[in-house]
């Protein structure tokens, strides 16, 4: 019998994204189900009745929430290319920094993007990216997960597209070269692998995306 | 890796996040030395292997670091294969455990939070926010032993700490709103492992009264 793959989300999510980076990685063929936050569907309603958020992973009816557990998950059901470590010690870091992309990165670029660059909520971002461009300057790394993309990569995609996508859509500067020059060469290297590129939202609607939901004007 | 040698917990006895990992290593019989951390005066070793959040719990296994309480449960559970498994082995219900976990982490601690903070009435209002919350978790369990799959497990050690703080506070009533949760905090404390790593609900008591007389 074959799998039955659906996937919730919304293309404007860098959250919904890591999933779809996961599910291409591994080539597996999914539905994509477009959601809209002003009328949410009453699949989504009663897969995560408790968040009510995307992305909602359904494989054989059956739901999986928060973008970290479904990119674990996938990892686990499918074999092919191994997004989380091996060795025990190697995933316990590996699960550090996604947890530190979801508890402190993602929400000051957030709080960057909806403040239009506001001085305080880009020092704040600039402190959390400072950890993981070191990460990547000690470790001499072209991912967070070696010569291959790993789970920390995919968590990371809001650094490497939406940060860009933002500066542009507000002009604002977040990720600077100068300042971020690991991070910057990592990006660079990130969106154009296949898998990840098979997955970003054009960049042009991306930007016309985030001009619509923070412009200041609304 | 069956090495119970050069175990390390950073800690705080009155943290929930530090009792987690004491009950998993309890639970797999991992003998470790405890480290007591005073918040107000970090040691150079916590700063050291926690540089990003500075924060306990931290396990030094063999001398290298691991962070996070939920994360390091998971850890323990890879690192030592002996039983119990303190996660399931089919995947759609791990993804359970750590989605159940995690949804501890964030709602419990913050509907939480905002009880130790609060006093008379706006402090009632907290705390039926804290019982909406422990009402999902009562639909999640069910008629089932556990929080997810049969076994006691990542999700069960995630919430469990917080119970001796309901107590400490009494006037919950949690056994009226959520009797499934009230049996399933008995049943866990019924394990070795969760009573000898839980402090009693009278020290939480104490200590929260002595911060407030501090103004903190």
């Amino acid at each position: 019998m074959a799998d039955e793959v659906k996937l919730h989300g919304v293309t404007g999510s860098p959250f919904v994204c890591r999933a779809v980076i996961a599910l291409n990685l591994k080539g597996i063929n999914y539905e994509f189900v477009a959601e809209d936050f002003s009328n949410k569907s009453a699949d989504l309603l009663k897969y995560n009745p408790v968040y009510k958020k995307v992305p909602v992973l359904l494989h054989n009816g059956n739901p999986i929430l928060e973008s970290l557990v479904i990119v674990e998950y996938i990892d686990e059901v499918w074999k092919g290319v191994p997004i989380l470590p091996q060795d025990a010690y190697e995933k316990a870091q590996a699960r550090f920094w996604a947890k530190f992309m979801d508890d402190k990165c993602d929400p000051a670029i957030f709080k960057v993007i909806s403040s239009h660059g506001e001085e305080q909520a880009v020092a704040e971002a600039h402190e959390a990216l400072q950890f993981l461009e070191n990460e990547l300057k000690v470790k001499g790394n072209k991912y967070f997960g070696g010569d291959n993309i790993n789970l920390v990569d995919i968590a990371a995609i809001s650094i490497a597209y939406w940060i860009g996508a933002a500066e542009e859509a507000l002009g604002i500067e977040v990720l600077s070269k100068h300042k971020f020059p690991k991070l910057t060469e990592w990006s660079d290297n990130y969106v154009n692998c296949q898998a990840v590129k098979d997955s970003l939202p054009p960049i042009e609607n991306l930007v016309a995306f985030l001009k619509k939901r923070f412009s200041k004007a609304e | 890796m069956d090495d119970d040698d050069d175990v390390i917990l950073l800690d705080l006895w009155v943290s929930v996040f530090g009792q987690r990992v004491r009950i998993a290593l309890a639970e797999k019989g991992v003998h470790y030395e405890n480290r007591e951390e005073n918040p107000q005066n970090k040691t150079p070793l916590l700063l050291e292997m926690n540089p990003v959040h500075k924060k306990i719990p931290v396990l030094i296994h063999q001398g290298k670091p691991v962070c996070e309480s939920n994360i390091i449960v998971q850890y323990i559970d890879e690192a030592w294969h002996q039983s119990p498994s303190l996660l399931p082995s089919d995947p759609y219900l791990r993804a359970q455990a750590r989605l159940w976990a995690d949804f501890v982490d964030k709602k419990v601690y913050e509907a939480g939070k905002k009880i130790w903070r609060t006093e008379g009435g706006e402090q009632v209002a907290k705390k039926e926010e804290l019982i909406e919350v422990l009402k999902v978790l009562e639909g999640q369990l069910g008629e089932k032993p556990y929080l997810v799959g049969g076994s006691f497990g990542l999700a069960d050690i995630a919430l469990i700490p917080f119970s001796v703080w309901f107590h400490a506070f009494g006037k919950m009533n949690i056994e009226r709103e959520c009797p499934k949760l009230a049996a399933w905090v008995n049943r866990c404390m019924e394990r070795e492992a969760v009573s000898k790593s839980l402090p009693h609900p009278h020290k939480i008591y104490e200590f929260d009264q002595k911060k407030k007389k501090n103004g903190q």
